[in-house]
């Protein structure tokens, strides 16, 4: 399959008053034509950061290191005016909340309209048209109204449909879904997720999903990348990671999360809280909350290698990943 | 675990909101509530689910006198609280307590955590001197997993989980007998979600409580509740136990919220069959007539537009409002795919 991206040792970090912060680093994945590439991870995990830094939307105290190559441009290397003849066009981004996204003074229609025109030369009037056939085809009733309605006037789930026609009107290549069905009801977020599903199947569209919910990383994802304390420690394809995970946390989330089919009586959480970034604990930086943790886990950091079937992980432990094994 | 004792009665509640449309335009009225009627047992925890804008959350804070209905009774062993004077109503706040969604936006930040968790003593229990309250404090700040020497921290010291921990021991701490929780987990990480559900369940066995827990996420309800209830457009759709929600839905609108769950387990969640709910819910301002499901129920025959379904009993204190909830058969594989 085609590679439409290339994300080699990458690193976000922070200046602060009198400190850096790396929010995250030593990414390295790509992305192949029309696949979904999960990337789960809990607050502070430094999963949005990544992506941030691809679309050049770091906070001015950011800065990314290592690579991004789209074919032969390296996205970090550009600056915001050059990045600007891929961004929206090639690669877009979708956040959680539509409501801030969008000018909430502009109309629905002329902000759709406005990226045709920016983008593909587009005249106003086609523009315009473009965009009620795109609202229709992301599945709003009455997009002609629609498009003259302003964002205020529009569901939760509404906005986020025009989020992502915006997105797909240039049809980029990639696009980047930051917790897209979060603050949706669970009936609106069975609609995004096949709108999704068909982004990728019919368009090509290659998706990148930034999620906490390990529910709909089942139902849509391909591959998956787990990070914790700014590392990715676990990557491969999803039905691998649910059924025989081999990161200690990939097993306490999936322990954490409830399942509707089956009642557990109780849960298994992860114990402790996430660490803070500033403050990571030496060694793995999970070892603190890890139930399998041994010696070495405190004093050398796990490096993520294969583990086979195109797997990998940052972890020293061999054994068996059961709770049942531990007690 | 035997539910005998009847906590709480609520009947035929109702409660409108009115819309101001412009300076002179008279206002609309918003219907978010209408002929609620069930009971909650002692000891039980009872689910409340819905989409946003069903009345899920107007309905835990009318239960509270949070707000007044409009109509109808909410019987707290047998005692009106809607007819109660304010002074008495202040003093039944011991028994009925509340958690709420963002944990962080619910504690005062110029307040240190143990004079939040205080706070509800100084008014309900003013007998109490310095030491005793302190002592108290320490106590349930132990039970919810708070560490003592965190009783002079500031709220943005924390984080989200241990917020809520603290606004959970600011509920327990004048004894409650009813917890109503609006949304606890929904703002923490996954992790963090679990341990909090624990809490309550392991506090819900210590202390007896009577939980209601309002939710968008329906595993969590189903995880937490002995019985939901299903709110839709601020009527009652179905009320059953979790098993009986779970294994046989008999309103529509609760199968079809079912079937939207995701599940965290690829086979079955590709093997899976989502007959998704087309469109978004009605606005609550001008509601379709009869069965306010019908504009989104593929089971909707032209009568359910005109007559609006009673809210039936069937065996076992369910309760299901649909005129076709008889004739409707779906095999257990279109709700859960599995």
């Amino acid at each position: 399959m085609t590679e439409v991206l290339k994300v080699e040792d990458m690193s976000v970090t922070f200046e602060l008053h009198d400190s850096e912060v790396q929010a995250m680093r030593e990414m390295n994945f790509s992305l192949a034509e029309g696949e979904t590439l999960a990337v789960v991870g809990e607050s502070g995990s430094g999963k949005s950061q990544a992506f941030l830094a691809i679309m050049g939307l770091l906070a001015k105290n950011g800065r990314a290191g290592g690579r991004v190559m789209m074919g032969d441009v390296d996205l970090l290397a550009l600056d915001s005016r050059q990045l600007d003849r891929y961004r929206g066009k090639d690669i877009a981004m979708i956040f959680q909340d539509p409501m801030t996204s969008l000018n909430p003074t502009l109309k629905v229609k002329t902000q759709l309209s406005e990226v045709l025109v920016k983008h593909r030369g587009f005249n106003q009037q086609d523009a315009v048209t473009t965009s009620i056939e795109m609202l229709e085809r992301v599945g709003i009733p009455e997009p002609v109204k629609r498009a003259n309605a302003y964002p205020h006037e529009l569901s939760g789930g509404m906005r986020q449909r025009v989020m992502i026609a915006m997105a797909l009107l240039c049809q980029p290549k990639i696009l980047i879904a930051d917790e897209p069905t979060t603050a949706l009801d669970v009936t609106v977020q069975a609609q995004m997720l096949d709108l999704f599903k068909s982004l990728t199947e019919d368009f090509g569209t290659s998706l990148v999903l930034i999620t906490h919910d390990l529910g709909v990383v089942a139902g849509v994802a391909d591959r998956m990348m787990v990070m914790y304390g700014g590392r990715v420690v676990e990557k491969g394809v999803t039905d691998d990671l649910f059924y025989d995970p081999r990161h200690p946390y990939t097993l306490g989330l999936l322990h954490s999360t409830p399942h509707i089919a089956k009642r557990a009586v109780r849960l298994d959480p992860i114990q402790g809280l996430p660490p803070s970034l500033e403050n990571l604990p030496k060694g793995c930086a999970f070892h603190p909350r890890c139930a399998f943790a041994f010696d070495r886990c405190l004093v050398e950091r796990p490096p993520l290698r294969d583990v086979g079937d195109g797997r990998q992980k940052a972890c020293f432990y061999e054994g068996p990943l059961a709770y049942g094994e531990v007690a | 675990m035997a539910h005998t004792t009847t906590l709480l009665e609520i009947k035929d509640l109702k409660k409108t909101f009115s819309i101001a449309t412009g300076l002179f335009a008279r206002p609309l009225t918003l219907t978010a509530l209408e002929d609620i009627n069930f009971t909650i047992r002692q000891g039980e925890t009872l689910g409340i689910v819905g989409e946003s804008g069903c009345g899920k959350s107007t309905l835990g804070r009318c239960i509270l006198q949070l707000l007044s209905p409009d109509e109808g009774q909410v019987l707290w062993l047998g005692q009106d609280l809607t007819k109660l004077p304010a002074e008495e109503m202040r003093q039944r706040r011991q028994d009925l307590q509340i958690i709420f969604q963002d944990p962080l936006a619910s504690l005062n930040p110029r307040m240190t955590v143990g004079e939040i968790i205080a706070d509800p003593l100084r008014t309900l229990r003013p007998e109490l001197n310095k030491t005793e309250r302190r002592a108290r404090v320490l106590k349930t700040m132990e039970s919810v997993g708070l560490l003592p020497e965190m009783i002079n921290r500031y709220p943005h010291e924390f984080s989200g989980g241990q917020a809520q921990r603290i606004g959970i021991a600011r509920a327990l701490i004048t004894e409650p007998k009813l917890i109503v929780c609006d949304e606890p987990v929904s703002a923490l990480d996954v992790s963090i979600q679990a341990q909090i559900l624990n809490l309550l369940s392991e506090l819900k066995d210590e202390f007896g409580l009577t939980l209601i827990f309002i939710s968008h996420n329906l595993s969590v309800v189903r995880h937490v509740s002995d019985r939901i209830l299903v709110l839709y457009l601020g009527r009652i759709v179905e009320l059953a136990s979790g098993d009986e929600i779970y294994d046989d839905p008999k309103h529509p609108y609760t199968r079809a919220l079912l079937t939207a769950v995701p599940i965290p387990d690829p086979r079955l969640a590709r093997a899976r069959n989502i007959d998704a709910l087309k469109g978004e819910i009605p606005s609550p301002i001008n509601p379709p007539s009869g069965c306010t499901f019908r504009t989104r129920c593929r089971f909707a025959k032209p009568y359910c537009a005109e007559q609006r379904p009673p809210l039936e009993r069937l065996e076992n204190d369910r309760l299901v409002a649909c005129h076709r909830w008889r004739e409707i058969e779906v095999p257990q594989e279109a709700v859960l795919g599995v």
